[in-house]
């Protein structure tokens, strides 16, 4: 409500001090409506392109955590709900998958002048989405804890295990080590990172069958288990949430962790002193002899609805591109690793940017890589307790996906 | 009825025999900011013509019903000849997703309606002797569990068990064991669930049964005083023979509670632990993957088992009601 008032507030200055037809970015009419995941740099990049309202611009926006559930339905119809989603590489598929994105070419050629090249998301040739923002997991230590046990920043997660066993047996923590292995979307995301650690492959190329179930896939989940014995034994809770705060309360020593969480790590609330000056980001640590880290490359960015008329297209992608300029860039530019040329990289993007130059994987834009995401989070739980064995819990993995997979009609 | 029942339940059947078309794949290249890469995907267009022509999916039978993710006929044929011993068998199936999360809602329902049954049955027996100005409070301060929303009750008291949390410290102390986690032992978690059911359930009991205690005809009471009849004979030969009724009562809406179990395990991150059928339906049909048919077979099984469960209970309020009629 109070939102309306503003808006209609802004519209009637805008009409009263420059007439009714022109609006702020040179758009002189259409609908523009944003629908978005809800943390502070999406805040700031659908804020700056709110500027653009006003006159004959309409203007909605919805930040939410349920976006990924909105986004099918809301597109679907026409014309759209949505004008725009701010997807990720993750959440992009479901909508390429129902046909539900306009190609974004013709916009680009007249008026993406200042983006960059590689920020265009093209698929089959055509630019679907514009990225923005990057994001990955990447492993953040205590320097003064290191320094105690006289270990060095571990580059391998064989190192992050001694490290660990260093800092268990000088007396320091008992549990030092941790990363997000909540048994939901979390833990998958874990299993899918160590996996492409060890170099392996999802899927038999060129189909969509699972192939899990081989020497990479073992050594994933024993290093995983490995791993969590140097966790607290509530590890299959931890989320974002819940490890940010062991962090801050000093009770880690090492964890992996999303870059996007560093600004948070980093800043002066919620810790001591002696946490915030020792935190340091670190690259994801590589495993097994593999080259490439062990963790996955995420971007966001933003697509534009097909169901809608080309005027608003048109609308919404003046103010998406005005909401990723360089202004507003400059204006936040800790609040995520920024794929624009105006960001300058602080301390809380060390991770993110070591990550992508180390040469790791993008998260995997296949419309069944969910189906398997799905089948990790399902059963790698039961071999991380010690109920079973690393190749049943493979096979079990395979049997899931294999079941989900032939439902969604991706197998036979 | 028929709207509201009949044909919610019809749809879900109907949506449980089918599944997704097969999706047609053209293989592209996808760039991005950080490479480039031939992949495989699905022809929207293509996908789009086959929905068109037949928008419901495609015909599958019974197929969901059978595959591994909900009754595995297969996996299970398979398990028992390759299985050696009885506990080889059993643990072959209980690691199959639909009977695991049969196991623990079973377990969960069968310890949860006796507990809340007797439980509320002594509360209302103990609050019905306080003197009366302390009867209102207690009563109120009795149902705060069964106010609380299922799903936030879950959560205050998943942060309390936690080790930093209130009970999570005290049963440290008690046991002298700082490594005790009531969340990462398997065991631990399901007696969390089931005192959390407990818990939630009770208020519900005790104050049906306490309404049925203010009923209860006091001649009758005061008769069997007379005889001779201690307060338990009492309770036992008078009371609880007159409350049969609210019992069963109880009993049926504590078995369908139960068995449709679902909040607590969200609200204490317990999913790695324990499972319940609501719990797969609301998994198939969370997040990107959208497994209509597969939640629509598990609903469709939850309601045949709540059928086979509720059987005895219903012929015997059946009989009951018809011997009244009479």
């Amino acid at each position: 409500m109070k939102y309306i008032k503003m808006l209609s507030c802004a519209a009637l200055m805008t009409g009263a001090s420059y007439g009714s037809v022109f609006a702020g970015c040179g758009i002189e009419s259409g609908r523009i409506s944003i629908l978005a995941n809800d943390f502070p740099a999406l805040h700031a990049v659908v804020s700056k392109a709110e500027e653009c309202a006003g006159g004959a611009v309409t203007f909605a926006k919805n930040h939410t955590a349920k976006h990924q559930e909105l986004q099918g339905p809301a597109l679907t119809a026409n014309p759209a709900e949505y004008t725009a989603k701010i997807v990720t590489n993750g959440s992009i598929v479901p909508l390429l998958t129902d046909g539900l994105l306009r190609p974004l070419d013709d916009l680009v050629a007249k008026h993406g002048q200042s983006l960059g090249k590689n920020q265009l998301i093209t698929i089959d040739g055509k630019v679907m989405a514009v990225a923005f923002m990057a994001n990955a997991q990447h492993l953040v230590v205590r320097q003064d804890i290191l320094d105690k046990v006289g270990k060095p920043i571990p580059a391998t997660y064989e190192e992050v295990l001694e490290t660990a066993e260093a800092i268990r047996a000088a007396g320091i923590m008992k549990y030092p080590f941790a990363m997000l292995t909540k048994a939901d979307w979390n833990l998958g995301e874990e299993v899918v990172n160590m996996y492409l650690g060890h170099g392996g492959e999802f899927f038999t190329p060129g189909t969509a069958e699972a192939s899990v179930n081989n020497a990479k896939g073992v050594a994933t989940l024993e290093m995983l288990k490995a791993l969590m014995e140097y966790s607290n034994p509530d590890f299959l809770t931890y989320n974002t949430g819940a490890v940010a705060p062991l962090w801050e309360s000093g009770e880690l020593a090492m964890a992996e962790m999303w870059g996007s969480s560093m600004g948070g790590l980093l800043d002066d609330e919620g810790s001591t002193p002696e946490v915030v000056n020792n935190t340091v980001p670190a690259n994801a640590p590589t495993v097994g002899g593999g080259s490439n880290p062990a963790s996955t490359l995420w971007w966001d960015g933003f697509s534009i609805a097909k169901n809608i008329s080309d005027e608003d297209a048109e609308a919404t992608f003046i103010a998406l591109v005005n909401g990723v300029s360089a202004e507003m860039v400059k204006a936040n530019n800790d609040k995520a690793v920024w794929l624009m040329d105006a960001y300058v990289p602080g301390k809380s993007a060390e991770g993110v940017s070591m990550v992508a130059s180390a040469g790791a994987e993008p998260y995997p834009m296949l419309p069944y890589m969910g189906l398997l995401h799905g089948a990790f989070v399902a059963e790698v739980p039961d071999y991380l307790q010690g109920n079973e064995s690393a190749e049943q819990t493979l096979a079990d993995i395979e049997a899931a996906y294999t079941a989900a997979a032939q439902e969604k009609g991706f197998l036979k | 009825m028929v709207l509201f029942i009949a044909l919610p339940i019809a749809s879900v059947v109907v949506q449980s025999l089918f599944v997704q078309h097969e999706q047609v794949m053209i293989e592209v290249e996808n760039c991005g900011p950080f490479k480039c890469e031939t992949v495989i995907q699905a022809d929207p267009d293509a996908t789009a013509a086959l929905r068109q022509s037949a928008p419901l999916g495609k015909y599958n039978a019974l197929k969901t019903y059978t595959n591994r993710n909900h009754l595995a006929f297969d996996e299970l044929s398979n398990i028992w000849s390759t299985s050696k011993t009885l506990f080889g068998f059993v643990s072959g199936v209980y690691n199959l997703p639909f009977y695991k999360a049969l196991f623990f809602t079973l377990t969960y329902t069968f310890l949860v309606a006796p507990s809340v049954l007797i439980l509320g049955l002594f509360i209302a027996l103990g609050v019905n002797r306080l003197p009366q100005i302390v009867k209102g409070p207690t009563i109120f301060a009795s149902l705060l569990p069964m106010i609380v929303t299922p799903l936030i009750g879950s959560l205050i008291l998943f942060w309390m068990v936690d080790a930093d949390g209130i009970i999570g410290a005290t049963l440290q102390l008690i046991f002298d064991n700082p490594d005790l986690s009531l969340k990462a032992s398997a065991p631990l978690t399901w007696i969390m669930l089931i005192i959390y059911g407990i818990w939630h359930s009770t208020p519900f009991a005790f104050v049906v049964f306490y309404a049925g205690l203010q009923t209860v005809p006091s001649d009758t009471l005061e008769a069997a005083q007379i005889d001779g009849a201690s307060r338990w004979q009492r309770v036992r030969f008078v009371i609880v023979p007159y409350m049969m009724p609210l019992a069963i009562f109880i009993l049926l809406m504590q078995l369908m509670d139960g068995l449709r179990v679902f909040e607590p395990i969200v609200g204490f991150s317990a999913s790695a632990k324990a499972t319940s059928l609501s719990w797969i339906i609301f998994n198939d049909l969370f997040g990107n993957a959208k497994l209509y048919g597969s939640a629509a077979a598990t609903s469709m099984l939850t309601i045949i088992f709540v059928c086979i469960i509720l059987t005895p209970v219903l012929i015997r309020t059946w009989r009951d009601f018809n011997r009244k009629g009479i």
